[in-house]
């Protein structure tokens, strides 16, 4: 306890902490193969059930990237029986707020709806899975609106920065290199029937889990999904697994001109690790205590130090094959070259010696602590039983997190960083204005500057 | 409490969890002249330490505790937050305690410097260096009189922030960081009798202020009297319009039948602006609506459209008056109005899961009308909304004279006389 200097209380210690689990949760399996994954949480009379095939973007034919996640977005544009509004309409009349998605490793349809209205929103829901109608005028649609994305992208820099740090990360061979939803040259020659044959070969039984989270129960659950899913044929496709080779050896420094801007856009990073590395929580940790946290190493030297940033933090994205470790920042374009370098010191410095026992402390007793904060939701409960299916963990995967984060030393961070973070192949991503911003960065040691406008082609 | 705190406590032990929720009723509307963007400066000074907590201590106290916390500036309010374990309750009454009464020992010039540089450039992340950013001032300033709390900008201009002094921050806190100016809200996993027990323990002993000055008469007629436009050249691909409306203030009667208007609008798929303009005519990338919720004079109702490529600026407005004259003709249907408070309602319960949500709106109900129990009626003052009111608020609100349009074009093709014509609104 402190002595309070003001004349209030000194600072409270803790209580004794209350226990708490990840919620219980049952997994059935229907003859078919559908898996079922229902956790029952009454708290609030609400259901979200989430629809989760393996038909991700890395799933997506070389020269036809985007198609996941045009597939995944059609899902709600309409089944042989309804058209696109008259199928939302149902929907919305119940309630139910539903969207589709396609990620890196899975598409997912998601719908939170209350508990009465699940027997009539989950049978639209399967049928909508089931029988999607890939209307011409919804894929043209769909298409269209996924090239506006593309083309608002051009000058929105942060969405930009993230896009061409993955391409300039990755070999071209890699799915990783090309943007999730595609760009607009492979979006170009997605025809209907390219994505009914993605569908077709993607969205099987044997590829699809339904999680329930929520008040209802595992017999109910399971009832519900056999009775609308039970007789739907199908087998289990193969698995794809991208290539995710980093694209060239060496630093690199690339700058995206956006004139006059205010302010960098910033990028620097490299290749991480998969999901499943078993380096997977001292790499969390460590990476807590680099960037994750407001409180951490790099937020605090650039926001809170030096001003220069409203806010600056590090992260691995995490995939079934190696994602990016990225440290983004937003910096005001004059100091540039300066906050870059904070950046490069405090990775070089994460690698040599071990972080304090305060510092661990901070990470590990927040990622501990904060725990059931994580999941007061059913949707929240539903992503994290998705990341189970995902990645394939173990059921007691929750039970286990806190004595794993807990047990996590200085010496293993230590090695993490020294194993995972590398400075040697570190590259960086600036939009911002070039003529401003390029004579501080080819200080850094990244060599000369390669220069990009914003659609990524090459400037002289 | 004796000193003026209003405090509001609702308990839920399905978690081992609990929200601390602090309102002062203290927004970008209270700033003096000059001083635009000081109450958000402020925000931040709060999170630089207080008599007993270090810089920076304050974000590792929490996080360290396994909480969760953040603060936010609103035109009428602002709020401080913290989820955490319940066994750290009074670690979160303490620090909010400690910072409402012992906040001026730990400001120094250095830290509002640095504050000033980071909000600076949370200035240019989120408005001047972002496609569109600029609609966040311009839209208030456009809609609300100059002389008008709502008029100017909330984030600051960068003339004003750099005026901000250390006297005024000792200023603003002796005036509006005082126990009666404030509301705190506890939600999820405590004893009540504790949680009474520790509230007037930390914040027992914070004297009550002297009182804030008045807001000046805030009351508004019911519409613009007229169609403003100003059309704004951006940094940006594709054409975007905001077309606002005035709109009764939040929390009164009317303000539930202009709520479902917004969603019959523009909440999700199914409103009648997604349906019309992005799957019917595909005319539009994106249309949505929402309001503005403030609960003093009068609101806003907002609608938002971004144009699908090929689509000139010029025809983007005309769509989307078109949509509007449309429903102001014709009328709303009883099935729009049924499915728009469906989604509401799923919303509602959804965001009630979570206990600083809960604690959040206790605040926002105790602040603003001084009974948090109003949020146990939200559901069923929706459910109680019919089509005829959302028609009535039709007829009184979405007509050309009560109109605001933002458009805003591309640079490099900004048309002469569509520049020209923002020119001459701006000058009314």
């Amino acid at each position: 306890m402190t002595t309070a200097a003001s004349g209030a209380l000194p600072r409270p210690a803790p209580a004794s902490r209350r226990d708490f689990h990840f919620p219980r949760f049952e997994r059935r399996q229907l003859a078919n193969g559908v898996e079922v994954i229902v956790a029952p949480v009454r708290k609030l009379p609400l259901v979200t059930a989430a629809l989760l095939i393996d038909a991700g973007a890395v799933c997506d034919p070389v020269g036809r990237e985007g198609t996941a996640q045009l597939v995944a977005k059609l899902m709600l544009e309409g089944t042989s029986a309804f058209g696109g509004a008259e199928l939302t309409e149902r929907f919305e009349q119940l309630g139910a707020t539903i969207d589709a998605q396609a990620d890196w490793d899975a598409a997912a349809i998601t719908m939170t709806v209350l508990a009465e209205h699940l027997p009539a929103a989950f049978e639209l829901l399967a049928q909508v899975l089931r029988t999607p109608a890939f209307r011409p005028r919804e894929v043209e649609r769909i298409k269209a609106e996924r090239v506006a994305e593309l083309l608002q992208l051009r000058a929105e820099p942060r969405g930009l920065a993230d896009e061409l740090f993955s391409r300039f990360l990755y070999t071209p061979a890699s799915r990783y290199a090309r943007p999730e939803g595609g760009d607009e040259a492979s979006v170009d020659v997605i025809e209907r029937e390219h994505l009914l044959a993605f569908y077709e070969t993607r969205y099987l039984p044997g590829a699809t889990t339904v999680v329930l989270a929520g008040d209802i129960d595992p017999d109910r659950a399971t009832d519900l999904a056999r009775r609308t899913l039970g007789d739907w044929a199908g087998g289990t496709p193969e698995r794809i697994v991208s290539d995710d080779r980093p694209g060239r050896d060496g630093r690199a420094v690339h700058i995206i001109e956006k004139a006059d801007a205010p302010q960098s856009e910033l990028r620097i990073g490299h290749v991480g690790l998969p999901r499943n590395h078993p380096d997977f929580f001292p790499v969390n940790v460590m990476n807590a205590i680099l960037g994750g946290l407001f409180n951490s190493r790099i937020n605090l030297n650039l926001r809170e130090v030096h001003g220069y940033t409203y806010g600056a933090f590090s992260g691995f994205s995490w995939r079934r094959q190696a994602g990016p470790f990225a440290v983004s920042t937003a910096v005001k374009s004059d100091i540039t070259g300066a906050a870059a370098q904070e950046i490069l010191t405090e990775i070089d410095r994460i690698r040599t010696t071990a972080v304090a026992p305060e510092e661990l402390s901070l990470a590990t007793s927040y990622l501990d602590g904060v725990f059931p904060i994580r999941f007061e939701t059913t949707s929240s409960i539903a992503a994290a039983l998705s990341v189970l299916v995902f990645y394939q963990l173990p059921d007691d995967y929750y039970d286990r997190y806190r004595e794993r984060i807990r047990a996590i030393t200085a010496e293993q961070i230590l090695a993490a960083a020294q194993h995972h973070l590398h400075p040697d192949a570190l590259q960086m991503v600036v939009v911002g204005d070039a003529a401003a911003v390029r004579p501080s960065l080819e200080t850094l040691g990244f060599g000369r500057a390669n220069i990009y406008d914003a659609t990524g082609r090459p400037v002289a | 409490m004796p000193n003026g705190l209003f405090v509001t406590l609702s308990e839920d032990h399905t978690a081992p969890i609990v929200a601390v929720n602090l309102w002062y009723h203290v927004g970008s509307a209270n700033e003096p002249a000059g001083r635009t963007g000081f109450a958000h400066l402020f925000e931040h000074m709060l999170f630089q330490g207080s008599a007993d907590v270090g810089s920076n201590e304050h974000f590792e106290l929490v996080q360290r505790a396994g909480g969760t916390l953040n603060g936010s500036t609103w035109l009428e309010r602002t709020n401080y937050f913290e989820t955490v374990p319940s066994n750290q309750l009074e670690l979160a009454l303490w620090l909010e305690a400690n910072r409402m009464g012992y906040l001026l020992p730990a400001m120094t010039q250095q830290k509002l410097d640095t504050q000033r540089d980071v909000v600076m450039n949370e200035r240019r992340w989120s408005m001047d260096n972002q496609p569109y950013g600029s609609w966040m001032e311009k839209l208030p300033a456009l809609c609300f009189p100059d002389e008008h709390p709502f008029h100017h900008s909330l984030m600051g201009s960068m003339e004003d922030l750099t005026a901000a002094s250390l006297d005024d921050v000792k200023q603003f806190f002796a005036t509006y960081y005082t126990p009666d100016n404030a509301v705190l809200s506890i939600a999820g996993d405590f004893d009540p009798a504790e949680a009474r027990r520790l509230v007037e323990r930390h914040f027992g002993p914070i004297p009550r202020g002297r009182g804030k000055p008045p807001l000046p008469d805030m009351s508004l007629a019911p519409t613009f009297g007229q169609w403003r436009r100003e059309v704004v050249p951006d940094e940006i691909m594709l054409p975007r319009l905001f077309l606002a409306f005035r709109s009764p203030a939040f929390g009164t009667p009317e303000y539930y039948p202009a709520s479902v208007c917004g969603a019959v609008l523009g909440l999700r798929n199914g409103s009648r602006l997604r349906r019309e303009l992005v799957r019917e005519r595909q005319v539009a990338a994106d249309a949505s609506a929402f309001t503005y919720d403030l609960a003093k004079g009068a609101d806003l109702l907002v609608t938002d459209v971004t144009v699908r490529p090929g689509i000139a600026a010029e025809q983007l407005e005309q769509e989307v008056a078109y949509e509007i004259d449309r429903v102001v003709r014709d009328g709303i249907e009883p099935a729009e109005v049924e499915r728009a408070i469906a989604v509401i309602q799923t919303s509602f319960v959804s965001a009630m899961q979570e206990a600083g949500e809960r604690a959040d709106r206790l605040s926002m109900f105790a602040t603003y009308f001084g009974d948090p129990g109003l949020v146990n009626d939200e559901v069923d003052r929706y459910r109680a909304v019919t089509t005829d009111q959302v028609n009535e608020f039709v007829q009184e609100r979405l007509g050309e004279n009560n109109r605001a349009s933002l458009l805003y074009v591309p640079r490099d093709d900004a048309p002469g006389e569509l520049a020209g014509a923002g020119a001459a609104a701006e000058a009314e």
